[in-house]
């Protein structure tokens, strides 16, 4: 370690230059890439704010972001209840139980979110006559009611498997430890396993409402007017592709936004974890 | 139920042959983007793990346009954006046509592009698990940079990032379904015309929705042996 020193005045010597290699050319040159596109964009958005097309869709992306809101929001809460006996059933040692709840996490798992709307949208028309008697075909009618079925099952087994494995993953000992202190096991349960399990289930519970803010633009297909939906139809009535650049920007900002605040209420609720 | 059969039969009255059509186009589609994803996925993890930070940072601004979009309005975005793109430039160069892409081949390009934004975690951290020794290790027996990362550190990632790809895989197969939406005949687009027609919407659906399960399990038996395969160096002593 060369210091200077304060008797004789000596300098530390010179950070040696770094010099131009091949990678660091190319990244620089990427980089400018994306900053050209960058300020292309912010210059074509901020130009077009004036325009025919921004002044008269505004509003309208408005609605449709309250609607992709409303969209995730209640399937997830919806996903969140109906998660919690999936999980329980899924890690019961009884085959009734668990067989049942397997089958429903494997189907909602391993097919695609489209063809789950699909076939609850226009295959609930299949039982009509069934539904009429029950009462509920009123409710099957509305596609919303429809996409919030089906995005609220296909999340719940998603969350279900969150939850399962983050339960699974907290040490035995925690269970020994709280049975050897007499604590009755929903006690156990609730008051040191499922805190412990959620630290750890903080981060894929964070995605999957990413994955749902992602995924809910498929209720865009089923003629529900959400963020995708209202720029499908802003698009096909201007034929003015800043219609999906805006859409691209408000998805962006929202994904981002969201994933920095989880990353904040992740960095406070874990805080006493870190050394 | 005989009823059902005879619509989901082989030849004139059945739509099997329609539906089997589909699943070929889905299965190709999912095929064809996986070998551009991997690449591409490969090549942006190295950028992240280089030690230039110009370079890091590009290929992270990638990585979180492409994981932040919903997979539909990417596909949206290239559908459109390269047919108006290529439009415009024929229009500079004097031809006034019309030009459409082939939907086959966005959906490729819009799936690759998202594909490999998530390849390239897999990727980054199965290379954060490779020790500097290794590197080390091929340096000093005389290897270039390229032959070590080929021979010695290459081998080595596939079998740490293998899950995690599997995994990539799956969604992938699962993501091919939105192509349907800009007109491509896979599966869903298939069995949504044969619902119309017979008005049998939840059979049709329904199977397709337990060919999808079905192809998600031919691929986990498939990529359980590949794992088995990549695991062969580090049997049972």
């Amino acid at each position: 370690m060369i210091a200077a020193s304060p008797e004789t005045g000596a300098k530390r010597p010179p950070i040696p230059p770094r010099p131009w290699t091949n990678t660091r050319i190319f990244g620089n040159a990427l980089m400018a890439l994306w900053i050209v596109a960058g300020v292309s964009l912010v210059w074509y958005l901020g130009t077009s704010v004036a325009s025919p097309f921004f002044q008269k869709y505004w509003p309208k992306y408005i609605d449709g972001f309250l609607v992709t809101l409303q969209i995730v929001s209640l399937s997830l809460v919806l996903g969140m209840i109906l998660s919690v006996p999936v999980a329980f059933a899924r890690s019961s040692s009884w085959k009734i139980f668990s067989a049942p709840a397997y089958a429903f996490v494997y189907f909602f798992r391993g097919t695609p979110l489209l063809a789950q709307t699909f076939l609850i949208y226009y295959g609930a028309g299949s039982f009509r006559p069934e539904l009429e008697a029950v009462g509920l075909w009123g409710f099957f009618r509305e596609a919303f009611n429809c996409v919030i079925f089906a995005f609220s099952l296909n999340t719940s087994a998603y969350q279900a498997e969150i939850l399962r494995g983050s339960v699974q993953n907290v040490a035995k000992g925690q269970w020994e430890g709280a049975a050897a202190l007499g604590l009755s096991k929903p006690v156990t349960f609730f008051k040191i396993i499922l805190p412990q399990a959620l630290m750890v289930a903080l981060r894929p519970y964070g995605n999957e409402i990413i994955l749902m803010i992602k995924g809910s633009a498929i209720a865009s297909i089923v003629t529900i007017y959400d963020i995708m939906g209202e720029t499908r139809r802003a698009y096909s009535r201007s034929y003015d592709f800043q219609a999906y650049i805006w859409a691209a920007v408000i998805y962006l900002m929202i994904v981002e936004t969201l994933r920095r605040i989880w990353d904040k209420i992740e960095d406070r609720l874990t805080r006493h974890l870190k050394r | 139920m005989n009823e059902a059969l005879t619509l989901l039969s082989f030849g004139e009255q059945g739509w099997g042959d329609t539906i089997a059509l589909g699943v070929m186009i889905t299965v190709a589609l999912a095929i064809c983007t996986l070998p551009f994803g991997l690449i591409l996925g490969f090549l942006i993890a190295l950028a992240k793990n280089s030690t230039e930070p110009s370079l890091k940072l590009a290929a992270n601004i990638y990585t979180t346009i492409f994981r932040g979009l919903p997979e539909l309005l990417t596909l949206f975005l290239v559908y459109f954006g390269v047919q108006i793109g290529i439009q415009q430039g024929l229009k500079l160069l004097g031809f006034d046509v019309y030009f459409e892409v082939n939907s086959f081949v966005a959906g490729m390009v819009a799936l690759a592009l998202v594909f490999s934004s998530y390849a390239s975690e897999a990727f980054l951290s199965a290379f954060r698990g490779i020790p500097q020794g290794q590197y080390e290790g091929g340096y000093a027996l005389g290897l270039s940079r390229y032959q070590t990362m080929t021979l010695v550190i290459l081998p080595q990632l596939i079998r740490l990032a293998l899950p995690a790809l599997s995994n990539l895989w799956l969604i992938l197969l699962k993501e091919t379904s939105l192509v349907s939406v800009i007109g491509l005949a896979d599966l869903i687009r298939e069995s949504g015309i044969a619902a119309r027609v017979t008005k049998e919407p939840f059979l049709f659906f329904g199977l397709a929705c337990l060919i999808y399960l079905v192809l998600a399990m031919i691929s986990s038996a498939g990529l359980s042996r590949v794992e088995r395969w990549s695991k062969r160096g580090e049997a049972s002593r």
